[in-house]
């Protein structure tokens, strides 16, 4: 046996005997995921849960039940949150506990203007996302001397009322928007090392 | 000689420098010691009543940001998140505004409101040059043509916009609040406080020792030894403290120890135990800051008069300030306390004016009966309004006075809604509390200010519902021209 594999053979048991106990030890800590699959999954769990209020409670209860109206000012309304606050409201509270992670509701053609791609990779990316349409992007940045990798997923006019909404909006700089456009983007950053 | 000489002026020199250094490191490290000496500067109108427990905005480092970011929020925290705070610190975390935080470190309130810097301090503790806004919203004019050529200091000051209160100023309340009168035909009231009503379903009322029941003069519980003149039972007969079960040994027996002892001048701890919101207010307000042993990890003397920066009446300028002091023990009369007892210290021009002033007239009227309860406008009307608090997501609410009196004065736009939309028009209470010499009458002259705002307000909605208008008609031709289309293939 030439040195190499009796080399490569220890190694091999060394590894499988350890394996496990690695494995037991650190398996919580260790990461065994990219960035690209952590952010696709918090985006998995936004998209869902920003559709089942969308469906289950919004649309359930203000076009098909008739009971109570959604409302950007839904405290002095008394009226539900729409759809995209209740998005922002979340997006806010994780900023309040974790810096481990952060992500936004914006667009190309925003209501509120400080909704707007900001830094060169956000502008990039909601433009990809608007002209490939089904397409992710991915991509990474540096902010205040932080890498980040940064995704960008496209937000779609799923429901005739988000179409009527953005159009008729005062402050909307887009009024042709159609079911089934990108009218925004999800951006989600995670800071990496290097 | 000269030898000597100078032997000498060196022992001097460092029994001198060793006394001083001494001196210093004992003031600073022992808690209770007075640390004017190391005050850089005169502290502002906040926090200058507090000034020499040094600990508690600086902690044990001094020097350590989020040390002191966490004691500002540790005391304004709570008013920030009522108030919607529209630039957050979550804001500016988030890493996309890294480079508005390389010019502007709103992640901490230290950034905008630097303490001991008198030269530099404005209005609410304010030490950046009032063009702020424009560090990042300099581009605002493309949005919004009709802000174009405004001068830079104007967007806070011309009382349209706050860096963190906007409930009362935002857009769309403006336009729903449109072409109100002045004075609104149908005035409302101000809710009474309910705490008796109530009492029962809060969990950490002691409902135990003291049940909700109407109480006899003779029931009274002050033990044997206790010496007291009739009319100090007759007083507490007649207040709701009687009436609803709370004897003399539920304030005068404090727990001591294990056990509970007679006191005879129980402080706001004793408040408290029924009182628990009222008695933080106060606890964070200028008349009780200095009482808060838990915040400032230390005693101070109660605030006097004598201590404040506003003119006081000579004759209560040593008067402690307590619960005590504006509600008379035993009386406990709500209605001395919402204007004699002010008065009775207060002497600046705005309290003076109150007397001759129309609210006055109202208050007077709900004294004698001739307007019903709730319509008369008293100081603590305005300065101690009356809160809902809200139980369990509102299956129930207590009806409480904010003892905090500063709460709605900074700025004063946040008196608009709990108090003065009551009985005025938006517009009306908005020019009215951006016109200084209206607030110095007490509010006996009308507004000669205007502020533009709703103005302006409206007219961007009569060009929204337009630009609304011209959208649906041509949604419309578009839906027609499709439906064309098809029946024609």
């Amino acid at each position: 046996m030439s040195k190499l594999k009796k080399a490569l053979l220890t190694g091999s048991i060394a590894a499988v005997l350890g394996l496990p106990v690695v494995a037991w030890s650190d398996a919580a800590t260790t990461p065994t995921y990219t960035p690209k699959q952590l952010t696709d999954w918090l985006f998995l769990v936004m998209s869902s849960d920003r559709a089942v209020y969308t469906q289950k409670i919004v649309n359930r209860l203000v076009m098909k039940e008739k009971v109570i109206k959604a409302s950007e000012h839904f405290e002095d309304d008394k009226a539900l949150a729409l759809p995209a606050q209740m998005f922002r409201f979340g997006a806010e509270k994780v900023a309040e506990q974790t810096d481990e992670f952060t992500y936004s509701l914006q667009s190309l053609w925003p209501v509120n203007k400080q909704n707007a791609p900001r830094t060169d990779l956000e502008k990039e990316g909601l433009k990809f996302i608007a002209e490939n349409k089904g397409e992710n992007f991915y991509g990474i940045e540096e902010l205040g001397g932080v890498k980040y990798f940064t995704a960008v997923y496209a937000d779609v006019a799923v429901a005739p009322v988000c179409v009527s909404c953005h159009n008729e909006h005062k402050d909307t700089p887009k009024t042709d928007f159609k079911l089934g456009d990108v009218m925004g983007g999800v951006v989600i950053r995670v800071p990496i090392k290097g | 000689m000269l030898k000597y000489r100078n032997t000498l002026l060196w022992i001097l020199w460092a029994v001198f420098t060793v006394t001083l250094i001494t001196y210093y490191v004992t003031t600073i490290r022992n808690k209770d010691a007075d640390k004017a000496v190391f005050l850089p500067g005169k502290t502002s109108d906040g926090h200058y009543q507090i000034e020499r427990a040094c600990h508690t905005c600086h902690g044990d480092s001094f020097t350590n940001a989020d040390v002191i970011q966490e004691a500002c929020m540790n005391c304004h925290g709570d008013a920030l998140k009522e108030a919607k705070d529209k630039h957050p610190k979550s804001k500016f975390t988030d890493p996309r505004n890294a480079d508005r935080v390389a010019i502007l470190d709103a992640r901490n309130c230290a950034t905008c409101h630097v303490e001991h810097r008198p030269e530099i301090t404005l209005e609410m503790g304010l030490t950046l040059p009032l063009d702020y806004c424009h560090l990042c919203h300099d581009d605002i004019a493309d949005d919004r043509p009709s802000h174009a050529g405004m001068a830079f200091d104007t967007c806070a000051s011309a009382g349209c916009h706050n860096f963190h209160d906007n409930q009362a100023l935002y857009e769309d309340f403006l336009v729903k609040h449109l072409h109100q009168p002045d004075h609104l035909e149908k005035p409302g009231t101000f809710p009474k406080p309910n705490l008796g009503e109530i009492a029962v379903l809060i969990t950490d009322y002691p409902i135990d020792r003291y049940p909700l029941q109407k109480l006899g003069i003779e029931d009274h519980d002050a033990p044997a030894p206790i010496q007291f003149h009739q009319d100090t039972v007759q007083d507490w007969f007649e207040t709701a403290h009687a009436q609803s079960g709370v004897n003399c040994t539920a304030c005068h027996n404090q727990m001591e120890g294990d056990t509970f002892t007679w006191t005879d001048k129980p402080d706001h701890t004793a408040c408290k135990t029924c009182h628990v919101d009222e008695v933080n207010h106060f606890l964070m307000g200028r008349h009780g800051m200095r009482l808060d042993e838990e915040k400032l990890n230390r005693r101070l003397s109660p605030m006097t008069p004598a201590m404040a920066r506003l003119p006081m009446k000579k004759k209560t300028m040593d008067k402690e300030l307590g619960c005590n002091s504006c509600h008379d023990a035993h009386r406990y009369d709500i209605k001395q306390a919402a204007v004699e007892s002010c008065l009775g210290c207060h002497n600046d021009e705005h309290s003076l004016a109150y007397i001759d002033s129309p609210h006055h007239e109202l208050w007077k009227k709900e004294l004698s009966g001739e307007l019903p309860e709730g319509s008369g406008v008293s100081c603590a009307t305005c300065h101690m309004p009356r809160l809902e608090k809200e139980y369990n997501w509102g299956e129930f609410y207590h009806t409480l006075v904010q003892h905090n009196q500063s709460d709605t004065m900074r700025p004063n736009e946040k008196m608009i809604r709990p108090v003065c939309m009551t009985c005025h028009s938006l517009g009306f209470s908005i020019d009215s509390l951006a016109d200084r010499e209206v607030i110095n009458t007490n509010f006996r002259t009308e507004p000669s200010i205007h502020i533009e705002s709703m103005n302006m307000a409206e007219k961007r909605m009569i060009e929204a519902g337009e630009k609304k208008k011209a959208i649906r008609a041509r949604a419309q031709e578009e839906e027609q021209a499709q439906k064309q289309e098809d029946s024609e293939e």
